[in-house]
């Protein structure tokens, strides 16, 4: 069983592609990701990050390609593989990563943790802990779009283990039901922590999912920045339109292991080196950029950059002071 | 510049590993991802990824060695061209592991579960009408939704078929289908709905067709409602109300008679009342939809027909963390909550005719609880009597006798007693419920036995 690179990605979508720009802002933002895990890895083995720590690392293409189709005011909601969703919400590295370590300047004041982080300034909703609950949470987010009257979509990120929870079939027939502008983005990364999608789903295309609740639903290759971006435009244009929910299953792929601790002994390296060989969504869009004239000296910059930016956010993470011990009691219930 | 690979921890607990494997050699190539080698923990074998580019310039660790502490040099990293130095001179960070400062516990931390802010005196709202609770409750959300139109009414049967136990009655008619909204039987997945709206700043008010169906949705209570707040560090408050019937109804069995009062109490971030008469009903539903905590509303379906006195002052609201005192009396204290009120007060009348004054206090709110009101009547009457019908394990009477332990232990007279719902599900033949539920004679007796 197990997966070959082929099946990662590739649905066939031929959708509107980017300009130069696009993707140049794209490959940025995807490298921002992953070399932030990266850093997040390596805190994590020096042991400045404790706990659960989940990476995206290789998962980038998704959250960037959606996010470009977005605007202000639009609400986010994923798991606890979420850092890739804040930053590409505009939430700062230093805040994110100083979250990872449990400081008093991570964004949930060293409080919530790696999986448990919010921005209302970004409208990014968590960071939840509990499989599944953010489907559900998610809805809310876009019920509140529509019981203000705006034009406001809401995205709800899940697993493609969470795609087998009770309360997301509840949550599809309620957005259904009362026609709310909610994307429901599965990130089919093929395994909720060792058990492959085909040993925990008698539905293998995810996608239908949402059929007998008329929730359209498309299989896109989330591998490619491009692919992502264009059906993104579509769920969210028939979203925007008041049309109801809209489902989009992501084809990607995890490189690193399911959190820090991950015996690795339900896939084989050679399925993770073919899809890092040939499928990688950065490399990807290095090519298309390099072919459209991009200079190996302009990527360099910008990777030079961005270590610059990474390096900075966990220098800041690594000499922030923990949270002050009275911290212990605040937030616990808001003044009546 | 060069740079020292260092022996990972790859779990939460490892403190050390064996390197096992080298996969990569001296002067190897090393792209960021690529694995370096295999370390054996206690748990399993796992692999070691490079998280930079470079050539493997020196292996300081050899493979097999036992016992390789986290964050050891096991390698030095190089840039192509690079001549390997002897040893790096890495600065240590001002906040490594060890070097950072450990929060001490606060001395004067409160171990016990909260006692109320002090409220002010309760107002003396003047003129009073006879209602029953259901008025009342549907009176205060009536008031409430027309007060603030971020407030919605959501559940199972809430609005066309007006209600299942008609709290709702006439309120789709009054506010329409946008803020009175009948939801499918999905208590999970719209509870979850409900609380991510709330997370925006609606204040949504969600009615379980009885509490013991809040189970389905527990999850989003705790984990989802009352944790956001802390959890994001103050950013997201969650403004909303969970409330329905709780407790034995009548002759429905094991699964529909629970009471939910501890199990709701428990939790920090939730706020739980527990109201027993129409005053109660109307003034706390009020102030629980006006609260930006999530609160957990407990109401009594045998009560709902009751009638009780309940002030007609268009502003009447009743604070909640405050218990009232029902009657008073300077021989024992009998507390109580919601319907079992009822119980106190009956038992309180029966002795007195025996010449003992008990005195009766109505909790109203059972987080916060209002310690002070408790504990000011033990020191009067020296004696504690609990009674509720949620079981006794780990019950409210537990707690509120666990409180008078450590803040009136010295005026106690005898030791605190409690009267409870017997310790097994709830029977259905009348005989066995009667049996299994707090009657006044239990209380009478429970008192006696502490004269
Ligand atoms: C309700 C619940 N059950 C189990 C877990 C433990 N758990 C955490 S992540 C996970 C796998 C989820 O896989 P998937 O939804 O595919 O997301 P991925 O990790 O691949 O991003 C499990 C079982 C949990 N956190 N919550
Ligand atoms: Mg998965």
């Amino acid at each position: 069983m197990g997966t070959n690179a082929k099946q990662v990605g590739k649905a066939g979508n031929n959708g509107p592609s980017l300009t130069r720009d696009q993707f140049l802002k794209a490959y940025y933002d995807m490298l921002l990701i992953r070399r932030f895990e990266e850093k997040a890895g390596q805190l994590y083995g020096m042991g400045l990050i404790g706990g659960f720590c989940h990476l995206y690392i290789g998962q980038e293409a998704v959250v960037v390609g959606i996010q470009m189709s977005l605007k202000d005011g639009d609400k986010l909601i994923t798991s606890y593989r979420d850092h890739g969703q804040m930053l590409v919400a505009g939430m700062t590295p230093r805040g994110v990563m100083a979250e990872l370590t449990g400081r008093s300047t991570g964004y949930s004041h060293g409080k919530g943790g790696s999986m448990h982080m919010f921005s209302r300034e970004k409208n990014f909703y968590g960071g939840h802990g509990i499989v599944g609950a953010q489907v559900s949470l998610g809805i809310g987010l876009a019920f509140a779009n529509k019981y203000r009257d705006t034009d406001e979509v809401s995205v709800a990120y899940f697993g493609d283990g969470a795609a087998n929870q009770g309360q997301v079939y509840e949550s599809f027939n309620l957005a259904a039901l009362l026609k709310l502008p909610c994307i429901f983005v599965i990130e089919n990364n093929r395994y909720g922590m060792g058990t492959a999608v085909e040993r925990a789903s008698a539905s293998h295309e995810l996608y239908k999912n949402g059929e007998p609740w008329g929730i359209p639903g498309k299989r896109v290759d989330g591998m490619d920045v491009a692919a992502v971006y264009a059906a993104a435009e579509e769920a969210v244009k028939h979203c925007r339109e008041g049309k109801g929910p809209y489902l989009l299953e992501m084809m990607t792929y995890r490189y690193r292991g399911h959190s820090m601790s991950d015996p690795a002994k339900y896939r084989t390296r050679d399925e993770v080196d073919e899809v890092r060989k040939t499928r990688d969504p950065i490399e990807h869009v290095k090519h298309i950029l390099l072919d459209s004239g991009v200079t190996e000296a302009e990527l360099k910059t910008m990777e030079t950059e961005i270590k610059g930016i990474v390096n900075d956010s966990a220098e800041f993470a690594q000499t922030s002071p923990e949270p002050d011990p009275a911290e212990l009691y605040t937030d616990v219930v808001l003044e009546a | 510049m060069a740079t020292e690979i260092l022996m990972p921890a790859l779990s939460p607990t490892m403190t050390e590993g064996k390197l096992a494997r080298w996969l990569k050699k001296e002067g190897d190539a090393v792209n960021s991802g690529d694995v370096l080698a295999e370390i054996e923990t206690d748990k399993a074998t796992m692999e070691v990824e490079a998280i930079e580019e470079g050539i493997l310039g020196r292996i300081l660790t050899a493979e097999g060695t036992e016992g390789v502490a986290v964050n050891t040099p096991i390698a030095i990293l190089v840039e192509e061209g690079e001549a390997v130095p002897d040893n790096i001179d890495t600065p240590k960070s001002a906040a490594s592991a060890e070097a950072l400062p450990v929060a001490q516990p606060v001395a004067s931390a409160p171990v016990s579960a909260p006692v109320s802010a002090p409220v002010e005196e309760e107002k003396d709202w003047g003129e009073t009408q006879e209602i029953t609770v259901r008025e009342a409750l549907r009176d205060a959300l009536a008031a409430e939704l027309q007060r603030d139109p971020d407030v919605f009414l959501m559940g199972e049967e809430v609005a066309q078929y007006q209600g299942a136990y008609k709290i709702s009655q006439g309120l789709l008619q009054e506010f329409g289908e946008k803020r009175v909204i009948d939801m499918p039987i999905a208590e999970h997945g719209f509870t979850g709905m409900a609380v991510g709206a709330a997370l925006t700043g609606l204040k949504p008010v969600v009615e379980f067709m009885t509490m013991n169906f809040s189970m389905q949705a527990i999850d989003h209570i705790i984990n989802s409602a009352a944790k956001t707040l802390y959890m994001s560090g103050g950013q997201m408050g969650c403004p909303i109300v969970f409330r329905g019937p709780n407790g034995p109804a009548s002759r429905v069995g094991a699964q529909h008679s629970q009471c939910y009062g501890s199990w709701y109490a428990h939790v920090p971030g939730l706020k739980v009342v527990v109201p027993w008469s129409s005053a109660d009903a109307k003034g706390l539903l009020r102030a629980a939809i006006r609260d930006p905590n999530p609160v957990v509303v407990l109401e009594n379906e045998i009560l709902y027909g009751r009638k009780f006195p309940c002030p007609i002052d268009e502003d009447f609201i009743v604070p909640i963390g405050k218990a009232k005192i029902e009657r008073t009396g300077s021989d024992v204290t009998i507390v109580a909550f919601s319907i079992a009120v009822t119980t106190a007060l009956d038992a309180a009348a029966e002795l007195a005719k025996q010449g003992i004054e008990a005195e009766v206090i109505n909790l109203r709110s059972l987080r916060p609880l209002d310690t002070d009101t408790i504990v000011e009547s033990v020191k009067k009457t020296s004696r504690l009597v609990t009674v509720e019908e949620g079981w006794p394990f780990a019950g409210i009477g537990a707690e509120v006798a666990m409180q008078i332990i450590e803040h009136a232990f010295d005026w106690l007279d005898a030791p605190p007693a409690r009267v409870t719902g017997v310790d097994v599900p709830m029977p259905f033949a009348a005989n066995l419920e009667k049996l299994a539920l707090p009657q006044p004679e239990d209380v009478v007796k429970a008192a006696l036995g502490l004269m």
